[in-house]
């Protein structure tokens, strides 16, 4: 029998029963358009924690101090001050494949320019910094190595720090009070925008560490450091480098635990991502249940229809149509339901996904793939549950089915 | 001359649980091509089953049924139904037509099952064609709910005439017609008998066997008699005259 024919019989079949089988399509509309939307929530999330983490830098690995132990509570990586100059140095020196050191020196100080005065976090790091994280400057110039050596009064103003402190005006070349020690502003720093948990990044400035520790923190050991290596096939070897000289060299007997921890980034964005995985499968695999519900929906309507056309398979039956010819036209019909609910639902899905984007702030992301997905799902689902009731249709009995009032 | 049909000792028995229903016990019947049969008897005589036997509906228990010179009792589903749609043409008691379909997709169901399929021109070329021996051109787009009975069955033997076949089969076909529309039905089948066309018709209406050529009475599963019809009726001068006495009545 000629396809098109086909096609034609199902659209009447289900046109004959309009609000019965737009009642069946809205249960695969809805799972449909759940997992869409659900996909797109979740590629959202992880699209944006690849961003955050890719923001960090490139090839970056961090070592942490270690794990200090107060009366029997681990306080968190970076709380024991076991990471010294003299680490930092060794690092410079000793590591082969890296293109950047900095030392990670966190304060949060009132920062003041003029009448304006704010609180924000001050970062003291070395000049390697901006070309660990890719954070180009938006105007002026880098601080030098020698700015460091001699812990200069110079510092690097994020976008936020600089428009609150200066306003529109050209903040380079001006000074701000940092305490109450006043510095040299030399560069503007390009935009970086929200960081994880949403935390502005541009509210920020960069000074040397060697003067961030003597005028702000007075600490003299460091909490963390940033490394980049040089290519992404050398971060391990990098990272087994640097655990093994500093191990050597605050003298770790083998089989004692690190008292200090380094994680690469790729370390660092699977954890994340392992996390909104979860999340999207879980939500994933209740939309998927919904659109089971669906799939049974158009199971249970092919199933009447077959019984109330029991007459009509009978006279096809009688004319000389064969048990295929019947089960490919209630097979069609099925598709035909689930199909089309399904495309409605792909158009769903997105309206939904970009409702949330607009209404929630959530990121999502409609990918192609879960669209051909999604399309290809709801054809599987008009095959799988429109094969029982077709094939019970075409097993009748012509005789029977002829006699069926 | 070949026989269309050629029944020898044909027997079917039902299965009913344990229970053996024996519903036909062996018939011996020959047809001859462009002969007009009526099968006659009582309800349970057996005479349904034998007609579904014939038209490839069921399978004899046991015995032989030659179509056309064609062995046809061991036929598998699928070439039954082949048959079904190229050699015979089924007319039944309540029409059978689809309903909310129009008089043209109606009779053009059979050649959408056509093996090898017929392309749409051709298709449509052979529906307009019966449709026009049924004289319902004027009414190719109404559906079976806007016709009149009459009207309704003459779309049925539109059918059953679209694939050209060698036999037509007719169950009860003025089973549910008032008596005139019943002649004019006769007149259709006498008309396609002249022009060669093989009928066997059930029908348990002494007055519409007489338009017949033959009358084959069933009981019990068994042939009781297989005669000519004494003074066959024709149906056109039959309405010619029924159309007379009612002028003389008013």
């Amino acid at each position: 029998m000629i396809l098109p024919v086909l096609y034609q019989i199902a659209l009447r079949a289900l046109r004959r029963n309009a609000l019965r089988s737009l009642l069946t399509m809205l249960g695969i509309v809805i799972g449909v358009g759940a997992v869409i939307a659900t996909v797109a929530v979740g590629n959202g999330a992880k699209a944006r924690v690849e961003a955050q983490i890719a923001a960090l830098g490139q090839n970056v690995i961090l070592i942490m101090s270690g794990n200090a132990n107060r009366g029997g509570f681990g306080m968190g990586f970076g709380s024991a001050p076991s990471l010294t100059k003299q680490d930092y140095d060794a690092l410079r020196q000793e590591i082969t494949g890296i293109t950047g050191v900095s030392p990670d020196v966190r304060a949060s100080a009132q920062v003041a320019a003029g009448s304006q005065n704010i609180n924000t976090s001050v970062f003291g790091v070395s000049e390697d910094y901006l070309q660990i994280r890719t954070w180009p400057l938006a105007a002026g110039a880098n601080f030098t190595a020698g700015d460091v050596r001699s812990a200069n009064k110079v510092a690097l103003l994020g976008q936020t720090t600089a428009q609150t402190l200066f306003g529109e005006g050209d903040p380079v070349g001006q000074f701000i009070h940092i305490g109450d020690a006043s510095f040299n502003v030399v560069g503007l720093l390009a935009s970086k925008g929200m960081a994880m948990m949403g935390m502005d990044q541009d509210d920020v400035v960069l000074v040397p560490y060697t003067s961030a520790m003597i005028r702000l923190t007075g600490d003299t050991t460091f909490r963390s450091f940033s490394v980049q290596a040089s290519a992404p096939d050398v971060v391990d070897d990098v990272k087994t480098q640097i655990a093994e000289l500093l191990r050597q060299r605050h003298r770790i007997a083998a089989g004692k635990d690190d008292d200090f921890h380094i994680r690469t980034q790729q370390e660092i964005a699977e954890t994340a991502t392992a996390t909104s995985r979860v999340m999207t499968v879980l939500l994933g695999a209740i939309a998927g249940v919904s659109l089971l519900v669906g799939g049974i929906g158009i199971m249970n309507i092919m199933l009447v229809s077959v019984t109330e056309r029991t007459r009509e398979i009978g006279i096809r039956l009688a004319v000389g149509a064969r048990g295929r010819d019947v089960l490919a036209q209630f097979l069609i019909e099925a598709v035909m339901l689930s199909v089309s609910g399904g495309l409605v639902g792909i158009a769903f899905g997105i309206a939904g996904a970009r409702m949330l984007s607009a209404n929630f702030g959530w990121s999502t992301l409609v990918s192609a793939n879960s669209i051909v997905m999604a399309f290809a799902f709801s054809v599987a689902i008009g095959v799988f549950f429109g094969f029982y009731p077709a094939r019970k249709a075409s097993r009748l009995d012509p005789i029977e089915a002829l006699r069926y009032e | 001359m070949q026989p269309v049909i050629q029944l020898e000792n044909l027997v079917k028995t039902y299965h009913a649980g344990e229970v053996e229903i024996p519903a036909v016990r062996g018939v011996s019947l020959e047809v001859l091509p462009g002969e007009f049969v009526a099968v006659m008897g009582a309800s349970g005589s057996g005479k349904s089953t034998l007609m579904n036997v014939i038209g490839c509906l069921d399978r004899p228990t046991s015995g032989r049924y030659s179509l056309d010179g064609v062995e046809m009792s061991q036929l598998e589903a699928d070439a039954q139904a082949d048959i079904r749609n190229r050699k015979i043409g089924f007319v039944f008691q309540n029409f059978n037509l689809l309903a909310r379909t129009s008089t043209l997709e109606n009779i053009e169901l059979p050649l959408l099952y056509s093996r090898p399929s017929l392309c749409r021109q051709e298709q449509r070329a052979r529906a307009l064609n019966a449709l026009a021996m049924t004289g319902l051109t004027d009414r190719s787009a109404h559906h079976p709910n806007q016709l009149s009975g009459g009207q309704q069955q003459r779309v049925a033997i539109g059918r059953a005439l679209v694939n050209r076949p060698e036999l037509l089969l007719a169950d009860e076909p003025t089973g549910n017609l008032d008596t005139r529309t019943g002649i004019e039905i006769m007149g259709i089948f006498q008309n396609l008998n002249r022009m060669g066309l093989t009928i066997i018709m059930v029908t348990h209406e002494p007055h519409i066997a007489r338009f017949c050529q033959r009358t084959v009475v069933m009981r019990d599963g068994h042939i009781i008699s297989n005669d000519p019809v004494q003074h066959r009726l024709d149906a056109t001068s039959k309405l010619e005259q029924e159309r007379l006495a009612l002028q003389l009545a008013s």
